[in-house]
């Protein structure tokens, strides 16, 4: 890794960095408006504007989108950014690509920078692929000589070259992307800075932008700092990664680690859970089925071993009378990927108003060491061939960890995928 | 790559810092927006740039059937149309970039949240804009005045002329500081923006533009004309292109008094509100 020898040079440094927002009212919307909240004040009557039922403690109170940054970037590392809705991270890339001031705390950028806060930013329908790459060029902070001369690479490697002199009102959304994402691809900064711009594009265009950005990273020795819910473009693209939390970093150095770490926050390792209250997805139109509760039987924790099944207790309530009933109950990794499932057709018959509770057992020999996520699903087939879905809750979840053996494999879920077919049978050998 | 290009960014801000220097790397930004503004206000019509045209001259041609008509105000014996095409014209140069300005936070604010450059470029296009706008109606103005100097009827003060870019820099300051401490304030009070339509049509009659100054008798509303800014260039402007106004160095003087500090005052309410404004607006 190249990086080596960069080490020493500061790209992006951030030191005690706050940013403070207002709860409740922000400032008023009116003029008339603050002024009557400022003669209720002065008189000690009720503020009028107030919102009926706030808080009126509240109102004052600020929040800490960023608690204390401190953070140092070198020349020529792409890191990744990573934590939940609300940890902080797009305060922090508004911060740096100076959208907004800090309420507190000092940024020293060195070099030119760039952000891809959002693609396409200026764009204008009535306008032309070719005008728009100008106009966005520039707001990007390129000269238009400079943008000559990239015009013929942009077109390149937009993909949309024919029609290049036709308003992009006219362009399907993912022309219009392709367009976007290539003027700021080619911007000649030290610092790229990017807000989950590649979850757009066909899958061959975000590969070929992971390319892109990889090549400035690693070849022309530029900075990238990149945020992304998607796992796989961190791993692919970033050699170091900071996890935020609550406005803090909570982790910085491997990426590997802090996407566990990150991962982790996600999986609640419970071993019972009570559905009686669970909001159902809106997509369940017709819920004949209540789960009530559902629960690993005998087990302390949700960490189970090579060979042990996984032995579930549900409780449920038909809310209907209900024939045919089939469960699945999905497997699937923390990255929101569903990689197995157990299937019971026709297992179950009831009437309205009937609570059962039945004890299930699944061999599990099969699913391999990794995290899983599960979703428990009643349904109905249907006599078209389909089927209706009569409850569909997210189940437990649960960590297979092997006891590790000598002349075994350590499983690699992420290269053999996360399920162990059956041991092939030799038929003959010479 | 080494650190020759260093950004320090802190919670503090100057209260004079204008950064012009970074305003002129992104010069070409400027003629791009300049451009922009011109593209999509006229594509997808049937008659394109000739609103430019039609716009003016059919307010002058109502102005004169109005106040000249009907209402009988004098034009101190010009002739009424290039009257009020002049004076459309350049009423016009102020009022568009003022209003321009006026919304250009709210206006951009997708803009303006999702990337940084120099945020005064946007209103300096605007007034650009308005240059270039005016530019086109001198045109029709000029059209208008080589008639009316073949028939004798005017007789300009050629060497004021020379004055007109004077002018153009005075009132383009002056809507550009306006615009900017509106547009500064609308980012937290919605209000004004609803206040500067009807604003701008009081401040038309409280300038000598649908009639003369020399129409009026001392008094309050004479009074008023003195002490608005823009009145002096106006007159002037007048005084160029149809040798007829009055023109006295106080009430200019005072003028550009005015400008100068709206300005400053513009500047200081800009840079104060730039920086954060995305977290209000």
């Amino acid at each position: 890794m190249n990086n080596e020898k960069n080490t020493r040079e500061v790209a992006i440094q951030l030191s005690g960095v706050k940013k403070m927002y207002k709860l409740g009212q922000i400032g008023g919307g009116t003029l008339t408006a603050d002024l009557q909240s400022l003669w209720a004040r002065i008189r000690g009557k009720e503020d009028p504007n107030t919102v009926i039922g706030t808080d009126q403690r509240l109102a004052g109170k600020t929040f800490m989108a960023l608690n204390g940054i401190d953070l140092i970037v070198y020349k020529g590392e792409a890191l990744g950014i990573i934590g939940g809705n609300g940890a902080g991270k797009s305060t922090m890339l508004k911060l740096l690509s100076r959208v907004t001031a800090p309420t507190e705390g000092e940024i020293d950028i060195y070099g030119r920078i760039s952000s891809m806060l959002e693609v396409g930013t200026g764009f204008n329908p009535q306008m032309t692929g070719r005008e728009n790459v100008y106009m966005n060029g520039a707001i990007l902070g390129m000269t238009k000589a400079e943008i000559d001369e990239k015009m013929e690479d942009i077109i390149e490697f937009s993909e949309v070259r024919e029609f290049i002199d036709t308003p992009v009102k006219r362009y399907s959304s993912g022309m219009y992307v392709k367009l976007a994402f290539s003027v700021a691809a080619h911007l000649d900064s030290e610092i790229m800075i990017m807000d989950e711009v590649l979850a757009v594009g066909d899958m061959a265009f975000q590969k070929k932008c992971l390319d892109k950005m990889r090549d400035a990273a690693k070849q022309q020795g530029r900075t990238v700092l990149y945020v992304s819910h998607n796992m796989n473009t961190i791993r692919q693209l970033c050699d170091r990664c900071i996890v935020l939390d609550k406005g803090k970093v909570v982790f910085e150095g491997d990426v590997e680690k802090a996407i566990d770490i990150y991962m982790n926050r996600q999986m609640n390792d419970s071993t019972f859970r009570d559905y009686n209250d669970f909001a159902r997805p809106q997509w369940l139109s017709n819920t004949k089925i209540k789960l009530l509760e559902a629960e690993f039987l005998d087990k302390n924790s949700n960490v189970f071993d090579e060979t042990e099944p996984i032995r579930l207790r549900l409780k449920w309530e038909n809310l209907q009378d209900v024939k045919n009933v089939g469960l699945r109950f999905e497997l699937w990794n923390l990255e929101d990927v569903a990689q197995a499932t157990y299937i019971m057709y026709d297992f179950y018959s009831g009437e309205k108003g009937q609570i059962t509770e039945m004890i299930m057992e699944m061999d599990a020999s099969m699913v391999m060491d990794a995290d899983y996520k599960t979703y428990i699903t009643f349904f109905n087939n249907s006599e078209f061939g389909g089927n209706t879905d009569l409850d569909c809750v997210p189940g437990l979840c649960f960590r297979k960890a092997a006891k590790v053996k000598e002349n075994y494999l350590i499983w690699r879920p992420k290269v053999w995928g996360y399920i162990q077919l059956p041991t092939p049978k030799i038929v003959s050998q010479e | 790559m080494s650190n020759q290009h260093h950004t320090h960014i802190t919670s503090h801000h100057r209260l004079l810092d204008l950064n012009l220097r970074e305003v002129w790397r992104y010069r070409d930004l400027i003629f791009l927006f300049t451009k922009r503004s011109f593209v999509i206000t006229y594509k997808q019509t049937i008659l394109g740039p000739a609103w430019i045209f039609l716009n003016p001259l059919i307010s002058s041609i109502v102005y004169a059937f109005v106040f000249g008509g009907i209402a009988g105000i004098s034009t101190d014996g010009i002739p009424q149309m290039l009257f009020y095409l002049c004076s459309n014209a350049i009423w016009i140069y102020f009022s568009s970039g003022l209003t321009k300005n006026a919304n250009v936070f709210a206006n951009n604010a997708n803009v303006f949240g999702k990337v940084y450059f120099p945020r005064l470029t946007m209103p300096i296009a605007n007034v650009l804009e308005s240059i270039v706008q005016f530019g086109v109606q001198m045109l029709l103005v000029i059209l208008f005045l080589l008639y009316y100097l073949i028939t004798g009827a005017v007789a300009p003060n050629w060497w004021a002329w020379l004055l007109i870019p004077v002018v153009l820099v005075h009132l383009g300051l002056l809507s550009l500081g306006c615009g900017i401490i509106i547009s500064s304030l609308t980012t937290k009070y919605r209000d004004l923006s609803i206040v500067v339509t009807f604003g701008i049509q009081l401040w038309m009659y409280a300038t000598p533009i649908v009639y003369p100054i020399s129409q009026l008798a001392d008094g309050t509303m004479k009074t008023i004309l003195m002490i608005n800014p823009v009145t002096a260039p106006v007159e002037l402007f007048r005084y160029a292109v149809l040798g007829q106004g009055t023109f006295s160095w106080f009430s200019y003087g005072l003028s550009w008094g005015i400008t100068v500090l709206v300005v400053f005052a513009g500047i200081m309410i800009f840079n104060h509100v730039e920086k954060t404004f995305m977290d209000t607006v």
